[in-house]
């Protein structure tokens, strides 16, 4: 017999399912997850957004839904990938900001900084520290561990950090 | 899908730029100067083949002769690239990789900023998303770049070498071609040779802000996007390429 899961069974199973580069937010409060649809024989369809284009992420976010979703007892899974509109860090959810502070990584700034008409001059940010809250920050480097982070340290703490880009 | 001939081109210049450039920028992962830079350039290397994979695919779709994006990267031969010249030209120093990477990017964002309004769904798609992740390439190009112009004594000499070395190459992106003018009347895409003056815009000031001193132009043309590429591209070739020609059809 074929089990099936409802559209918000599906919806929760994903809340479960972590961002791989960054396991404490999920990929429904990254906001990658568009749509969950059921139709009547049980296929459940997925609509996923990638955040960057070489996200090396996005092949095993994919896997990682289509096997939870299997394993809640979906009787068959397709994941589908849509570019428009671009995922924008405006996706990312209130409650997942805070989550993204508690770990050390600032959660991305406003995106008018980021519309992409505006070319460059620097954008000098002033970030706050996310272990000790001080404002004495520096930039390292524009590009993190990953595209969509940016590496900072601490002036008072001297511990590094991670900034979300916004984009 | 039907596409014209033209159509298939111009997507294919933009994928195969993004591929070429991807190719060299990864070539630094390991050798640039500092550990922070050797991250930049290498997610920037990411984008960029993320992009191609993108391109490519797309083009293989309006080509309908059922090429994917890695037969189109692996499998055709050099002067079926459409790429510019200068993404296949070799880094030679952080100075070099710097200025190509202002040179191309700006030239890539306005194009990106037009293609968000193509008429092709697809492509319009594809725009959208990476205009986002260029104007990051911008600013780490042009941050840099003035910082090694109006840095030190050998920083500047290096940035002013690259620039010299780097310009010549930059006609090439305004070079007209045949069927640009009607793809843009077809609201597919701006003719390159359109986006001459909104590039110097951006380009020129930002050079001065470095101090460097912008060259003359001059008669010299590559011809990359036709298909006609310079002695190094064979060699990146074979380099991108061998796995497949080696073992044709492999997958891990």
């Amino acid at each position: 017999m074929v089990t099936m899961l409802t559209q918000e069974q599906a919806w929760k199973v994903l809340e479960a399912v972590p961002d791989p580069e960054i396991p404490v937010v999920s990929v429904i409060e990254l906001g990658i997850v568009r749509e969950v649809d059921a139709a009547a024989d049980g296929q459940l369809r997925v609509v996923v957004t990638p955040t960057y284009s070489g996200c090396p992420a996005t092949e095993v976010i994919a896997e990682d839904i289509r096997n939870a979703l299997l394993t809640a007892g979906a009787g068959s899974v397709s994941v589908e990938t849509r570019l428009s509109p671009a995922w924008t860090t405006d996706w990312i959810a209130t409650d997942a900001r805070e989550k993204l502070r508690a770990y050390g990584i600032v959660p991305p700034g406003e995106r008018s900084a980021c519309d992409g008409a505006r070319p460059i001059h620097f954008v000098r940010r002033q970030l706050s520290c996310p272990r000790c809250g001080s404002t004495d920050t520096a930039r390292i480097s524009e590009f993190g561990s990953t595209a969509c982070k940016a590496l900072y340290r601490c002036k008072d703490c001297l511990e590094p950090f991670e900034y979300f880009k916004p984009i | 899908m039907s596409a014209s001939q033209e159509h298939i081109e111009y997507v294919l210049r933009l994928g195969d730029n993004a591929l070429i450039l991807g190719q060299r920028m990864s070539e630094c992962c390991g050798h640039a100067p500092v550990l922070e830079e050797d991250m930049a350039l290498a997610n920037m290397a990411l984008d960029l083949i993320g992009q191609a994979r993108m391109l490519l695919s797309h083009a293989g779709r309006l080509e309908g002769r059922d090429r994917d994006e890695d037969q189109l990267a692996f499998l055709r031969p050099e002067h079926h690239f459409r790429n510019l010249t200068l993404c296949e030209l070799p880094n030679h120093d952080f100075a070099r990789t710097v200025v190509r990477g202002l040179l191309f990017s700006a030239f890539q964002m306005l194009l990106l900023q037009r293609l968000v309004k193509s008429g092709d769904a697809d492509l319009a798609a594809i725009a959208a998303k990476s205009v986002k992740e260029t104007r990051y390439h911008l600013q780490h190009a042009g941050d840099w770049a003035i910082r090694l112009g109006d840095g030190s004594d050998e920083s500047h000499r290096r940035a002013q070498e690259a620039l010299d070395y780097l310009w010549p190459y930059t006609s090439e992106f305004f070079s007209p071609v045949t069927g640009d003018p009607e793809l843009a009347d077809a609201g597919i895409g701006p003719a390159w040779s359109e986006l001459e003056s909104a590039w110097e815009a951006i380009v020129v000031p930002l050079l001065n802000e470095a101090t460097l001193v912008v060259p003359a132009r001059t008669p010299f043309r590559s011809f990359g996007k036709f298909g006609r590429h310079s002695e190094h591209m064979g060699h990146l070739l074979a380099q991108m390429q061998y796995m497949q020609r080696a073992y044709p059809g492999a997958k891990w």
